[in-house]
């Protein structure tokens, strides 16, 4: 092992992890500060939680970008495992690299390109066949899952491609057809990167200012909306209490993913020895007779 | 036949994909006709309407562009192109400061994230197998938080009264608040704390892949650690550094909410710049033309990222 410096390397270790959290932590502490301007430490207090509660206008935007995260993160799910599946299984037909670049491409496009162009598809389309009639909920959504899904394709991708796939290979062995081949034998393998591109779909979805800003229409406003609006104006302590309570939740789910997924693991190990021992029972029992 | 062809690769053990052959054109072809088609619509035909409508011109009407086919009798089609939006691009050199501008901060944005980042993927990739998966965690969660209230955490920092200033005022370090919020300094500091992670992550993988009996093998041939580092470490990180730099440095390029939040309102960049021309001045075939130049300016760290992409993730891709 190369042990050299590691003072140089856990030094900057911990000083980039700080960097990274700092940031965070302050905007914790400062959510349960009293006074309202927000820098100064006027004793604790848990009034902005409260004054949260009753800003209809952050409450509406919030459960506007809930369903719309959640719709996007489904459906990205859906046509990015299709798309890693075409991707990672299906070799080189017509069109692939066309295909691969355009399900990679949206994971580093500039977000304004991404935005202008999808409303101007949007309205060009409204003016051709009257579909979509004003922008709104659909058309957030629908940018959503055109971004999100690259994520997920490029999971589901990497998942098939480290695979082991000599499982689908038995169970085409034994007769199973594809499409049971992948319910039965390959869906519950990559289960575990399916739920983590969900999660990130639905992050991504709630997150996003840019391309939101761009394709909803004057009554949809989502929560990054909202907060962006009141954030030009200053800093607000409500707003910091709102990043707590968002940070407090994708810090649970994500524990709880994790938590999920080790577990999964595990029992994946003890199925694995269980049939390996069974086998080798079944072995000694050949050799015995 | 069917039951022949399954037998025969069987015995010579072929690869998946020929067998899943047995999908049949139609199962196949409808599994990856669905993203292919949602992409299609919604990812490439976009474009090619911001390539038309930034050589309409603008109308005050809504959508506030004239259409560039125009049928003036029953069967003379008019096509007018105009170029005017590229040519006003190119006279007012506003837009040349503004992609100049972007281009220089999100380059040395990417350099700083490089010099973060390596260390601390460095640092990960070597420490024990329980550590890394912790510290990889960490790296990765301030990801899953909301990126414009992270970058909004950053104004409470920076500010005259914020949290650095005051805490420099008390150390007696200075006497007045430095500004700090609204200039070129917290862009960078708010590009390169947004974009870290995804400067350590393809770093870590390729660090992580590294075979390190290379190393012992160059110290006992008496090369000293650091001339190892270069002439080991380095080369063999090159694809992580690649991915790295391009994950950080395309998306930075049009980077609006940053510059926005935290930069000079009188400092230019370029996704600025076109939030500005569609949203305030409701100029939609300018914001096309910048859209389309910003595009021209990309697409060639954009195709050198997917082929990057597509050779790392589809390594497994069979033929």
């Amino acid at each position: 092992m190369n042990t050299a410096r590691p003072w140089f390397r856990m030094t900057a270790l911990a000083l980039g992890l700080a960097f990274l959290y700092i940031p965070i932590f302050s905007l914790i502490v400062y959510s349960f500060n009293k006074s309202r301007l927000v820098t100064v430490w006027g004793g604790f207090s848990t009034k902005w939680y409260g004054e949260l509660l009753h800003n209809q206008q952050i409450l509406d935007a919030a459960w506007l970008s809930l369903k719309v995260a959640a719709v996007t993160a489904t459906l990205a799910v859906a046509l990015g495992t299709l798309a890693g599946l075409a991707l990672a299984r299906f070799g080189r037909f017509k069109g692939r690299t066309l295909f691969s670049a355009m399900a990679t491409a949206p994971l580093v496009m500039p977000e304004v390109i991404t935005g202008l162009s999808l409303l101007l598809l949007f309205v060009t389309l409204e003016q051709l066949i009257g579909w979509p009639s004003g922008r709104g909920m659909t058309t957030i959504i629908i940018a959503h899952v055109t971004f999100a899904m690259a994520y997920v394709t490029v999971i589901v991708q990497s998942r098939l491609s480290q695979m082991d796939d000599s499982l689908e290979e038995a169970a085409l062995d034994l007769g199973a057809r594809p499409a049971k081949v992948f319910f039965v034998v390959t869906l519950p393998i990559i289960l575990p990167a399916l739920l983590s591109g969900w999660l990130l779909a639905f992050t991504l979805s709630l997150d996003d200012l840019v391309i939101a800003s761009f394709v909803a229409g004057p009554g949809a406003s989502t929560l990054p909306m909202v907060i962006f609006s009141k954030v030009r104006m200053g800093v607000s302590p409500d707003i910091n209490a709102l990043a707590t309570v968002l940070i407090a939740i994708v810090a649970f789910g994500v524990a709880f993913a994790g938590y999920w997924m080790a577990r999964q693991q595990r029992n994946e190990a003890r199925d694995a020895q269980m049939a390996l021992a069974a086998n080798q029972q079944m072995i000694e029992s050949l050799k015995a007779g | 036949m069917k039951e022949a062809g399954g037998l025969v690769s069987a015995f010579k053990g072929s690869p998946l994909g020929n067998r899943l052959r047995r999908w049949g054109v139609n199962g196949r072809t409808a599994v990856a006709s669905v993203p292919f088609f949602w992409l299609l619509l919604f990812f490439l035909i976009p474009f090619i309407i911001v390539l038309k409508i930034s050589f309409s011109q603008t109308v005050i009407a809504m959508p506030p562009y004239e259409p560039l086919l125009h049928w003036v009798s029953e069967k003379v089609l008019d096509i007018k192109l105009n170029l005017g939006n590229y040519a006003f691009l190119i006279e007012d050199n506003l837009y040349w400061k503004a992609y100049l501008n972007s281009i220089m901060v999100a380059g040395i944005s990417t350099i700083i994230c490089l010099l973060i980042g390596y260390p601390m993927a460095y640092a990960i990739a070597r420490s024990t197998p329980t550590w890394r998966n912790i510290l990889l965690l960490l790296v990765i969660l301030p990801f899953w938080s909301s990126f414009l209230l992270r970058v909004y955490a950053w104004i409470g920092l920076l500010k005259n009264n914020g949290l650095i200033n005051n805490a420099l005022i008390a150390l007696g370090l200075i006497d007045q608040p430095i500004q700090m919020l609204q200039t070129d300094f917290a862009v960078y500091v708010g590009i390169v704390y947004s974009y870290l992670p995804f400067m350590i992550l393809p770093l870590y993988a390729s660090l992580e892949k590294m075979d390190l009996t290379l190393l012992e093998a160059a110290a006992d041939l008496g090369s000293r650690p650091w001339e190892a580092f270069l002439k080991i470490t380095l080369p063999l990180s090159m694809p992580g550094v690649v991915a790295g730099c391009l994950l950080v440095f395309i998306p930075a390029v049009g980077e609006f909410v940053i510059p926005a939040l935290l930069g000079d309102p009188g400092s230019l960049m370029i996704g600025k710049v076109l939030w500005t021309e569609f949203f305030n001045n409701r100029d939609w075939p300018v914001a096309s033309a910048v859209a389309i130049a910003l595009l021209m300016f990309l697409v060639i760290p954009i195709m050198y990222f997917q082929r990057a992409q597509d050779a790392e993730s589809g390594r497994g891709a069979r033929t």
